[in-house]
C-alpha cells in the first residue's frame, strides 16, 4: 500500500473517501449491515481490515449494528456505523440510548427516497428525523451534511471531533448521489486524530476506582430530569459549533437556504438568475444541528424573501422559516422520491415567486 | 461432629424459607419478629449447624454467611 | 452467639467482593439473585474483577449492574449480546458476557442470540429462563409452557394458537460457533455447585478462543408464577424440567451435534 501519511489527491467515489478517512481518523471498529447506496462503505471497510488496524464487522442486521455501537462505544473505542434511510430508521431505538448513555460514535446515513421501501435514488428526506432526535425521547445529534466528496472524507473527522468532545453520537448525512459520486479529494492525513480511551470507559474495573456503568436508565424521574437537563444544557452548548457557508451573499436580496446535493445544485441556481440580473444569495448550513439560524435571522432583516430548496416535502424549511419568523416571505422548492432538482428549474421556481409573486408556502 | 454457625443479614432476609429448606440439619426456621422490610427472616433455632454452606447457596439475597469450626490441631 | 465459639470458627462461606452492598430488589426466594452471585462468585475466585465487563438486559434483571460490582453496560431489550459483541471486538483480551431473561434472549433478541453464538463470538451468555415476563407483570414468554396460565395466556399456553415454548438453547447448541452449552438450575445447594463449576469453566473458556459459552439457568418466578417460593421450586422440578432438562447439551471435544463439526 502507498504511503497514507502523505496528503495526495485521490479520485474516489464519495462512499469510499468516507470509508477511506475513517480509517486515517483511527477507527477501532465498524460495524454494518448492507443496503444501497451505500454498500461501498462496508466492502472498503472488509476489504482494507486485515491489512489495517481495526475490527469490521458485518452484522445480521442494523438493528444489532447499533447495539454492537453502543457497547465498542461504551468500552471506549472509536466507532462507526453506516447505513441508508431505511436501515437508520431501524437504528432510532439504539441511538436513543447511545444519546442518553452520551457515548460518542460516529453514524452515517448515505439517505435514499423514502417513505417506506422508496427508492434507492438520492434523497433528503430524513432530515427531520435527523435533527429533531429520530427516536424517543429529547435527543440531539450533531448533524453534518457534506455537500461534496471531499467533505464526505473531512467530515469523517469533525464528527469524531465533535463526537468526542462532546460525548454525543454524530451523524453525517448525506445522500446516494454524494455517496456514488467520484470527485477529486485531497484525504486527511493518517493518524493527525489521537484518541484516548476515556475514564468513563468499561474496559474493567480496576481497584483504585468504582465500576463504570453505560446505561440511559434512570427509573426515579427526579433522577431522569437531571439527566434530561443536562442533556438540553449540553444540546445549548453545541450551539456554538454552528456551521455554513455561503454563496453570493454579501448583496443578495432573495436568500437560497439548502444544504447538501440541494446546495450545490443551488449553486449553480444563483449563477443563472445573477446573469439575468436578480440578486441571489445561498446560505448553506453545513451544521444542521446545531442549525445557523442566527445567520439566518440577520439575512431576514434586509432580504426580499427566502427560498429552501431541499429533496423532500419541505422538512428543513420549517426551520428557516422559525429563524426567518415572518420578517420576510420563505418558499419551498422540493422534489421527492429520488428526483433531483435541476439548477434551471429552481431558477424558474425563483422567479415566478419573486418576480411573478406566486402564493407563499 | 463438625460443629458451625451462620450470620444471617436479617435486614436484607425476604423470609422465602428457601434455606429453611435446604438445611439437612433441620436448624432454621423463620422468626417470629419481622425486620424493617415487613419480612419474617431466617434465623437458627439450635446447635445444630454443621457450617454445610446449603443454606447460603440457595439463599437469593446473599444474606448468609457461613462459620465452621477450625480443625482441632493436635497439640505437640 | 458466645463470642469465644466464633473465636474457634473461619468463614467457609461469604457473599463476594464482587458483589456490591446494594440489596437486591427480586422478589422473595427469585433465582436471579443466586444466578448473580454466582457469577460474581466465579469472576471473584479466578481474580478477573478488573477484566470483566457484563451487559445486562432489559427485564427483572435491568439493574444488574447495581449489584454486580464489575463495569457493566446496559442494553436495549434483546439486544445484550450485539452489545456484547461490540465490547469483545474492541476489548478482545477482555471476559465479556451477557445476562439476559427469556423475553430478551429469546424473543425480541432472537436474531442478536442466534447470529452472536454463529459467529462464535467469544463470550459467555447466562440465559435466565423463568417461563415468563416478571417485571411487566407475568405475561407470556416464548419459553412459558403448554397450558402456563400467565397474564396474556389467561386460559393456558395453547400451541396452535401462539406456538410452543421454545428450547432456544438446543437450537443455540446447533450452531458451529457454540464452544459449550449447558442447563443449570439454582433450585437446590447441589443444583448450585454444578451451575458454579459450568460458569466457571465458561470463563476460563473464553481465553481460548474457541467460541460461544451459553448457559441457561432455569429459574422460578414465585410472584408470576403466584405461588409461594417453595411450591415455585417443586414446580420447577415437576413442570420446568420435563422441558428443559438439566446437563450439559455441548461440551469442548465431545460432538453432540455431528453435523455441526466441520472440521
Amino acid at each position: 500500500m502507498e504511503n497514507s501519511n502523505k496528503k495526495e489527491v485521490r479520485l474516489m467515489k464519495g462512499n469510499e473517501a468516507l470509508a477511506e478517512a475513517a480509517i486515517r481518523a483511527g477507527i477501532k471498529a465498524y460495524f454494518g449491515y448492507p443496503i444501497t447506496p451505500q454498500s461501498e462503505i462496508l466492502e472498503y471497510f472488509t476489504e482494507q481490515a486485515p491489512k489495517r488496524n481495526f475490527t469490521v464487522l458485518q452484522a445480521e442486521s442494523e438493528v444489532a449494528s447499533i447495539n454492537m455501537i453502543y457497547g465498542a462505544a461504551g468500552a471506549g473505542a472509536r466507532v462507526m456505523t453506516s447505513s441508508s434511510s431505511p436501515g437508520v430508521s431501524l437504528m432510532q431505538e439504539g441511538i436513543s440510548y447511545i444519546a442518553t448513555a452520551e457515548l460518542p460514535c460516529l453514524i452515517v446515513n448515505i439517505t435514499r427516497g423514502g417513505p417506506g421501501l422508496g427508492t434507492i435514488q438520492p434523497s433528503q428526506g430524513d432530515y427531520f428525523q435527523s435533527v429533531k432526535g429520530g427516536g424517543h425521547g429529547d435527543y440531539k445529534l450533531i448533524v453534518l451534511a457534506p455537500s461534496s466528496v471531499q467533505e464526505m472524507a473531512d467530515f469523517v473527522f469533525e464528527g469524531f471531533k465533535l463526537a468526542e468532545k462532546y460525548r454525543n453520537p454524530a451523524l453525517i448525512l448525506a445522500d446516494g448521489a454524494l455517496g456514488q459520486m467520484m470527485e477529486k479529494l485531497v484525504l486527511p492525513e493518517e493518524g493527525s486524530l489521537p484518541h484516548v480511551t476515556p475514564d468513563w470507559a468499561t474496559i474493567g474495573k480496576t481497584k483504585d476506582r468504582e465500576r463504570n456503568v453505560i446505561t440511559s436508565l434512570h427509573i426515579q424521574p427526579e433522577k431522569m430530569e437531571a439527566v434530561n437537563h443536562h442533556l438540553q444544557e449540553k444540546y445549548k452548548a453545541m450551539e456554538q459549533e454552528v456551521r455554513f457557508e455561503e454563496y453570493f451573499m454579501d448583496d443578495a436580496e432573495i436568500v437560497f437556504v439548502a444544504f447538501g446535493l440541494s446546495a450545490r445544485i443551488c449553486q449553480k441556481a444563483v449563477d443563472i438568475v445573477r446573469e439575468k440580473g436578480i440578486k441571489a444569495g445561498l446560505i448553506r448550513p453545513i451544521t444542521l444541528f446545531p442549525f445557523p439560524k442566527q445567520r439566518i435571522a440577520d439575512a431576514a432583516q434586509n432580504a426580499a424573501g427566502f427560498m429552501v430548496v431541499e429533496m423532500n416535502a419541505g422538512q428543513m424549511v420549517e426551520d428557516v422559516q422559525l429563524a426567518v419568523n415572518g420578517k420576510c416571505p420563505v418558499y419551498f422548492k422540493g422534489r421527492m422520491g429520488g428526483m433531483i432538482p435541476t439548477p434551471e428549474e429552481i431558477a424558474v421556481e425563483l422567479e415566478a415567486k419573486f418576480i411573478h409573486h406566486e402564493e407563499e408556502v | 461432629m463438625i460443629k458451625g454457625t451462620v450470620l444471617i443479614a436479617t435486614d436484607i432476609c425476604k423470609g422465602c424459607e428457601l434455606c429453611v429448606a435446604a438445611c439437612p440439619q433441620h436448624c432454621l426456621t423463620l422468626s417470629k419478629q419481622i425486620n424493617t422490610k415487613g419480612y419474617r427472616f431466617a434465623e437458627l433455632k439450635n446447635e445444630e449447624c454443621t457450617g454445610c454452606v446449603n443454606c447460603a447457596l440457595v439463599c437469593p439475597d446473599a444474606a448468609i454467611t457461613v462459620y465452621r469450626q477450625a480443625k482441632i490441631k493436635k497439640a505437640v | 452467639m458466645e463470642a469465644n465459639i466464633l473465636d474457634n470458627l473461619e468463614v467457609v462461606y461469604q457473599k463476594p467482593e464482587t458483589l456490591t452492598d446494594t440489596p437486591f430488589h427480586y422478589c422473595p426466594g427469585c433465582g436471579h439473585g443466586v444466578a448473580h452471585r454466582v457469577i460474581m462468585e466465579v469472576v471473584e475466585e479466578l481474580g478477573i474483577q478488573d477484566q470483566t465487563i457484563g451487559v445486562a438486559p432489559v427485564g427483572c434483571s435491568v439493574f444488574a449492574y447495581h449489584y454486580m460490582n464489575v463495569d457493566m453496560q446496559e442494553a436495549a431489550h434483546g439486544r445484550a449480546s450485539a452489545a456484547a459483541t461490540g465490547i469483545k471486538r474492541v476489548l478482545p483480551d477482555k471476559y465479556v458476557f451477557s445476562y439476559q431473561g427469556d423475553g430478551d434472549l429469546a424473543a425480541i433478541g432472537t436474531a442478536e442470540t442466534i447470529h452472536t453464538v454463529n459467529r462464535g463470538e467469544n463470550i459467555l451468555m447466562v440465559f435466565v429462563n423463568n417461563a415468563i415476563y416478571g417485571m411487566t407483570g407475568g405475561q407470556m414468554a416464548p419459553t412459558s409452557l403448554c397450558g402456563q396460565v400467565t397474564s396474556t395466556s389467561p386460559y393456558g399456553r395453547e400451541a396452535t394458537q401462539i406456538g410452543f415454548p421454545l428450547k432456544i438453547t438446543e437450537l443455540i447448541a446447533q450452531l458451529p460457533g457454540a464452544y459449550f452449552v449447558a442447563r443449570h438450575a439454582v433450585h437446590t445447594p447441589n443444583a448450585v455447585r454444578k451451575l458454579k463449576k459450568a460458569l466457571k469453566s465458561a470463563f476460563e473458556y473464553q481465553k481460548l478462543n474457541k467460541g460461544t459459552c451459553f448457559i441457561e439457568i432455569v429459574s422460578n418466578c414465585p410472584s408470576g408464577w403466584k405461588m409461594n417460593p417453595l411450591d415455585s421450586q417443586k414446580w420447577i422440578e415437576e413442570n420446568m424440567f420435563p422441558m428443559y432438562p438439566l446437563g450439559d447439551i455441548k461440551v469442548p471435544g465431545k460432538s453432540t451435534t455431528p453435523s455441526t463439526e466441520n472440521n
